[in-house]
């Protein structure tokens, strides 16, 4: 479990979480929502190791993060942050490769039967020996995506991996996630469309300037009366074909 | 062709280079004028073959500097001498030189890499974070001028008018005259230095994803920054000691030679080795061959190569700059 407790992160004399609590659960695909500048951004490179909250702990089955060696973290936890920039245009395959960084075995046996099955997940191997820079959004996302899923980590925190994606290629991505969870990873997103956060993710984390507002299955926190308050917005649910989904009007 | 058989290729053109470096000159010698009893031999094994490995240590060295840099600061217009790490090297081993210390074998390129370590960690202050193109330029900038402005000073100061003609004659950078005791020097400095930034190749490649991938894949930047400080201090330092400021070789060779190896940044470090010592070496050569009573410095030489080169890639990157 990657658990965060009462966790505290304050810039000058603003806060920017106070006493937050989440929970995490391998195997399930967690949201973590909010309006902008609600903190889910902090709270996800806090989970991820990457920033020390002021107060409080992320705790990985029951260790502290801030203990724990940063090899071994970065084997447990990946982590795709928005918009990664990149710097060199490197092959689709170097790219991935990266995802090895932690075992440094990026040409050995091991480390290159991860990578292509990496790539065959998230069906790169045609454009591996494609230039990143040439991608398209979506198969740049699936690019990035298949670096963190190299690297096998028991974890994958990441920060609006919908946010440059058409309809439906968030759709596809948030199959991948599902796919990629119910081997066993927990998978954790900041996403701001509630609707594919509803309709895909198991569990959600609802965020407020700062303090949680909810956390638990998305059926009791994606709900309308929960949602309404924190982003002034109606909602309300729609079936359609054998689906619910969320739907938002002005309020 | 596959990557064993271009840099094999690229080996082939430096031992070329070395060659021809070891027979131009204002009097051509045959390679069999090595042998033994011919009065040619002095030239070649006492003049020509220390500056021709001195030549290729430092084109290495610069080389491999500027791939690194590169990879390092995201940025295809980095090079120790546009960083500055040059200028602060020449004003390290000026301040020797003006203390008089000039005289104790290694004091000169002690003080050298105290300047480069020095240069690298500033960058890092300057620039911080951003690891913007155009703050990591402007930051060297800021470096270059205020070594520039520190080195006239001690000229100015100097007592003595002879050092002055000397250290303003070395500034210029070349390879003239140079001998077995600055191969001595500079080389283990240089070796130590790339065998150092080596280890670093993978970090500098998870960079590519940015600061926070990098951090997340297990890089700890600041350990990165300390360990190129210290091998850009040895191969800078342990360069600009014996040749003075040769610029821009940093930034040309990892330019040329990103189409052939591809732009991951370790995957160019070797690469840039060899082809910065192939670029100093024929370069060396040319510069011998300019006619006039004296020689073209080759740190002028490659001013008047680079600086045009620059100015292409600046207009090049200029959209993405804005």
């Amino acid at each position: 479990m990657l658990v965060a407790e009462a966790l505290g992160i304050s810039v000058g004399n603003a806060a920017i979480l106070r006493d937050v609590e989440a929970r995490l659960m391998p195997g399930r695909v967690t949201a973590i929502v909010g309006p902008n500048g609600a903190g889910k951004s902090t709270l996800l490179s806090c989970l991820a190791g990457l920033r020390a909250p002021d107060q409080g702990r992320v705790l990985l089955d029951g260790a502290s993060l801030q203990d724990i060696a940063v090899r071994l973290r970065a084997k447990r936890i990946g982590y795709l942050p928005q918009d990664a920039p990149l710097h060199w245009n490197i092959a689709v395959r170097a790219l991935v490769a990266l995802g090895r960084f932690p075992y440094d075995d990026a040409t050995s046996p091991d480390g290159r039967a991860a990578i292509d099955r990496a790539m065959a997940d998230l069906a790169l191997t045609d454009l591996a020996d494609r230039l990143a820079g040439t991608l398209s959004g979506g198969e740049r996302a699936r690019a990035m995506l298949a670096r963190v899923l190299a690297g096998a980590p028991d974890w994958i925190l990441a920060d609006e991996p919908l946010a440059a994606l058409d309809i439906a290629h968030r759709h596809a991505l948030m199959i991948e996630l599902r796919a990629i969870a119910a081997r066993g990873v927990g998978v954790a997103i900041v996403a701001h469309d509630l609707a594919l956060a509803a309709r895909f993710a198991d569990d959600a984390i609802l965020f407020d300037r700062g303090a949680l507002v909810a956390a638990g299955p998305v059926g009791d926190v994606l709900t309308p009366a929960m949602l309404e308050p924190v982003f002034d917005v109606a909602f309300a649910y729609a079936q359609m074909g054998d689906a619910r989904v969320l739907i938002s009007d002005l309020r | 062709m596959s990557r064993s058989a271009k840099l094999g290729l690229l080996a082939l053109g430096v031992i070329l280079a070395l060659l021809l470096a070891l027979i131009t000159g204002k009097v051509w010698v045959p390679l069999w004028g090595m042998t033994q009893g011919d009065p040619r031999g002095i030239i070649m094994m006492e003049l020509r073959l220390p500056r021709a490995l001195l030549a290729l240590t430092v084109g290495a060295g610069l080389g491999l500097s500027g791939a690194a840099l590169q990879g390092y600061t995201r940025n295809p217009l980095a090079d120790p001498a546009i960083l500055g790490i040059s200028a602060l090297a020449a004003l390290g081993a000026v301040t020797a030189i003006f203390l008089g210390l000039a005289g104790a074998t290694g004091i000169v390129a002690l003080f050298a890499m105290i300047g480069s370590a020095l240069a690298v960690l500033l960058l890092g202050l300057l620039a911080g974070r951003s690891a913007s193109a155009v703050a990591f330029v402007l930051a060297g900038t800021v470096l270059s001028s205020l070594a520039g402005a520190l080195t006239a000073l001690l000229i100015a100061l100097s007592p003595n008018p002879f050092a002055t003609s000397e250290i303003i004659s070395w500034l210029m950078g070349a390879l003239t005259d140079r001998g077995w005791l600055d191969v001595r020097i500079a080389a283990p400095l240089v070796l130590a230095g790339s065998a150092l930034l080596l280890t670093q190749a993978r970090a500098l490649d998870a960079l590519t994803l940015g600061e926070a991938v990098a951090r997340s894949l297990g890089v700890d930047l600041r350990r990165l920054q300390l360990l190129l400080a210290v091998a850009l201090a040895l191969i800078v330092g342990g360069s600009v000691a014996v040749t003075g400021i040769v610029g821009f070789v940093g930034l040309i060779v990892p330019h040329m030679l990103r189409p052939i190896f591809g732009a991951e940044p370790s995957r160019l470090l070797i690469p840039s080795a060899l082809g910065g010592a192939l670029l100093v070496l024929i370069a060396d050569s040319l510069v011998r061959l300019v006619p006039g009573a004296g020689e073209l410095r080759l740190g002028v030489a490659m001013a008047l190569i680079g600086a045009p080169f620059f100015f292409a890639l600046l207009v090049r990157y200029r959209r993405e700059l804005a």
